[in-house]
């Protein structure tokens, strides 16, 4: 007995002691950084991180180099692509999708990790997908390589709308990223509700009836009345509004600044909440798709180019139910981003898709022919508009409408922060309208949020 | 007495290596890499990574601090815990001893796979069910709407609502499998003695309270125990009915959600891991003040005995 507990102790201390130092070692071996050369497998693979099914269609259906019937790439009875279990490029070299979902935060937990092994892994990844909101903390961190790099100019990108350039912009000037589309924002409202309570559903008509937020809210009012909602969520104006503020979230010294205009939002929101001018649903809620079909109670919703075409046309199930119009302020909602990674084996494909991707008209063009997405290229779209119209929209030249917005969109004040401190907001202010806390509690919940996810802001006392 | 038999008690400690080497590298480790941990600033915000900066108990007078309050988690964990722990430990008693009881003669094997089946479903899709059957415009609140006033009621808008279908679903989930194992427990126990006291003139609240539950105590700790550490271990079903945890001032956020939260985005090594050893802590010591308070003189002296 005795003997036994000596040994166990002994046993222990030793672990621990071997524990302990095991730890310090691995620390100080964290600091020497060495570079490990890519493996000829690797150099033959083209290594795409994202999050989901966009771009691989994109690039299975338009990238002129990609091999479709090696790859076995086919479209099934219900318009889903079917690709075979290998897909490779026309000289030979394979891609590899390394897809991780965003939802809470699992795709940048993963590219982070993978990005920061890079110089170390003999398996190089050559290009990842970022968003908006977050865009900038690739940018302006080490892991992204500059476009001016990959042998793309200035003149191949003249064609892009500025916004988009400036999100991938370090705060150093330099580009680090492209993307295929723009991403501009209208209100699509519901033609039928917009007869019964304003008389027209004249896009135009409408439109001057809600060009500014004081119209927006009376219009609200109106439809209150009528027993209609003016909007289904506590969220869904939020983007109008967090895209016209007149500062970044985070300034020089790393303080927490909330604009105005985001206490617009907090104001107008809670008005429409006691009011009963929303729906009370959340962005993606099941009552939020409901309240986009025909059954809906609901007016209008803010939605991008994407949204409009994809999610709502999806959620209303029919083609004459909604017409678009400007809305009260220009925004953007959403958009993915390409960028090279540092340290990538494949530079030249990497340039070559980006090129025809996000460069090409013709490619652009054709893209925005089959899908209906709004690409990146201005005298593209311009021809477009001149003699469009959306089936989805009952024959409505929303093209037009969205190249009237896209130059008027202006991302100067977007910061690396953007996303996981616009959702805290959403989150925190969420309770605010409910009516479980204060004014003051949802900001000091808002703070408390913030330096968890962002441990070395600084944020009010 | 040594030199006269021979020991094989050396092989004992050889067959228990595997576990020790196990135990070593997969719990210990990490366990004194988290004390560790907890004694520094050490985090990443947005993928740039500060410390480790030794900053002795910083990170735990900030848990306790007034602007954290760590102990709402906690009671949150714990109301939510005992919420669903009363209930499960109720039907599973009565269900455990109807199945039992010999004069019923009730024909169970259908009743404990139906039971049993609630658990065999992962908790994540429990609470995604619920979710959507409970949201704004599932059918739960469709059903509900005549007696709310034509408007529906938002389920998870609300503290004790919220709390309640958290607590259903754990209790759902978890009181077949209590019932299975007190239905082992009351098995175990001598008939004689049952058939003694109904000859003796015991009604059958007699024999319940006198002789199955003294006698299956042993077992009733251990379910209070594994169900006690597994309330404070509690996630997936919470995580997916408050998206996340922020919902309603974060009244159903419960400890290891609260843990995950600091680690998710951004990433605090050392917060996270002074939140892992108060966790440890208490687990510990509830574990061992139950077992102190349900295990009685005679018990603990048998075991010393046997040891």
């Amino acid at each position: 007995m005795a003997n036994l507990k000596k040994l166990l102790a002994g046993a222990m201390a030793l672990c621990m002691a071997g524990a302990m130092f095991a730890s310090c070692g691995k620390d100080g071996e964290g600091g020497s950084k060495k570079q490990v050369k890519s493996s000829d497998a690797s150099a033959n693979t083209i290594r795409i991180y994202t999050w989901n099914d966009e771009f691989k269609s994109r690039l299975r259906n338009y990238y002129p180099e990609y091999d479709k019937d090696k790859s076995g790439f086919s479209v099934d009875a219900d318009g889903n692509e079917v690709v075979g279990e290998h897909e490779y490029l026309k000289d030979g070299k394979e891609i590899v999708w390394v897809t991780t979902p965003s939802a809470d935060n699992a795709y940048q937990n993963k590219l982070d990790t993978d990005l920061e092994a890079q110089a170390k892994s003999s398996e190089k990844i050559d290009m990842f997908l970022v968003e908006a909101d977050y865009a900038l903390k690739y940018v302006n961190g080490p892991y992204a390589m500059p476009i001016s790099d990959l042998g793309i100019t200035d003149a191949d990108l003249a064609d892009q709308y500025q916004y988009t350039k400036d999100i991938v912009t370090s705060s150093d000037g330099v580009l680090k990223g492209v993307s295929w589309q723009a991403t501009p924002g209208l209100f699509a409202f519901r033609r039928d509700i917009a007869k019964e309570v304003l008389g027209t559903d004249d896009p135009n008509e409408v439109q001057a009836a809600i060009s500014d937020w004081d119209k927006f809210n009376a219009v609200a009012a109106q439809m209150k009345d009528k027993g209609y909602f003016m909007l289904s969520g506590y969220d869904d104006s939020y983007r109008t509004f967090s895209n016209n503020v007149s500062q970044p979230w985070v300034d020089d010294s790393k303080n927490i600044v909330i604009d105005d205009n985001l206490m617009k939002w907090v104001d107008q929101t809670k008005e429409y909440t006691d009011k009963g001018y929303n729906n009370g649903t959340s962005l993606w809620a099941d009552q939020w798709s409901a309240d986009q079909s025909a059954d809906g109670k609901v007016f209008g919703f803010f939605y991008s180019t994407w949204g409009i075409n994809f999610t709502l046309a999806g959620n209303a199930k029919s083609n004459d139910l909604y017409y678009v119009c400007p809305g009260p302020q220009a925004y953007y909602w959403g958009g993915t981003w390409i960028c090279a990674a540092e340290g990538t084996d494949n530079k030249e494909t990497v340039a070559d898709i980006m090129k025809s991707l996000t460069c090409n008209k013709d490619i652009m063009l054709q893209i925005t022919k089959d899908t209906q997405d709004y690409t990146n290229n201005k005298a593209g779209m311009e021809e477009l508009a001149a003699d469009f119209s959306s089936e989805f929209l009952g024959g409505q030249n929303h093209i037009a409408l969205f190249v009237d917005a896209a130059p008027k969109i202006d991302a100067s004040k977007i910061g690396p922060y953007d996303q996981g401190l616009n959702e805290a907001f959403q989150a925190a202010f969420k309770d605010y309208f409910t009516g479980t806390v204060s004014k003051d509690e949802a900001l000091a919940n808002f703070y408390t949020k913030a330096k968890e996810k962002y441990p070395d802001l600084n944020t009010p006392a | 007495m040594k030199h006269k038999s021979i020991s094989y008690a050396k092989w004992g400690y050889i067959f228990v290596i595997p576990f020790f080497a196990v135990f070593i590298v997969f719990n210990l480790f990490p366990l004194l890499s988290t004390f560790k941990n907890s004694l520094f600033e050490f985090y990443k915000s947005n993928g740039v990574t500060f410390g480790p900066n030794w900053i002795g108990l910083q990170n735990y007078s900030k848990l306790f601090s007034a602007e954290v309050n760590v102990g709402k988690y906690f009671m949150n964990t714990f109301i939510i815990w005992l919420m669903g722990f009363i209930p499960q430990i109720f039907f599973s008693l009565l269900f455990a001893s109807w199945f039992t009881d010999l004069r019923m003669k009730l024909k169970t094997g259908a009743y404990k796979i139906i039971f049993y089946l609630p658990n065999v479903i992962m908790a994540a899709a429990m609470g995604m069910l619920f979710f959507t059957m409970f949201d704004q415009s599932g059918p739960m609140t469709n059903m509900l709407k005549p007696f709310t006033g034509g408007v529906p009621y938002k389920f998870f808008e609300n503290v004790w609502s919220q709390r309640t279908i958290i607590a259903l679903i754990n209790f759902m989930m978890w009181y077949g499998n209590t019932t299975i194992m007190l239905m082992a427990a009351i098995n175990g126990v001598d008939p004689s003695l049952y058939e003694s006291a109904q000859i003796d003139g015991a009604n059958p609240s007699q024999t319940f309270w006198n002789i199955t539950i003294p006698l299956i105590r042993p077992i009733l700790v251990y379910v209070l125990i594994t169900s006690l550490i597994g309330g404070l271990q509690m996630y997936d079903v919470p995580q997916i009915i408050t998206r996340n945890g922020d919902a309603v001032n974060r009244t159903s956020m419960t400890m290891i959600m609260y843990l995950q939260y600091q680690m998710n985005i951004g990433k605090n090594y050392g917060y996270a891991g002074a939140i892992s050893v108060i966790l440890f802590i208490v687990a510990a010591a509830l574990s061992m003040l139950v077992f102190y308070i349900n295990s009685d003189k005679d018990e603990r002296r048998r075991k010393k005995g046997v040891k």
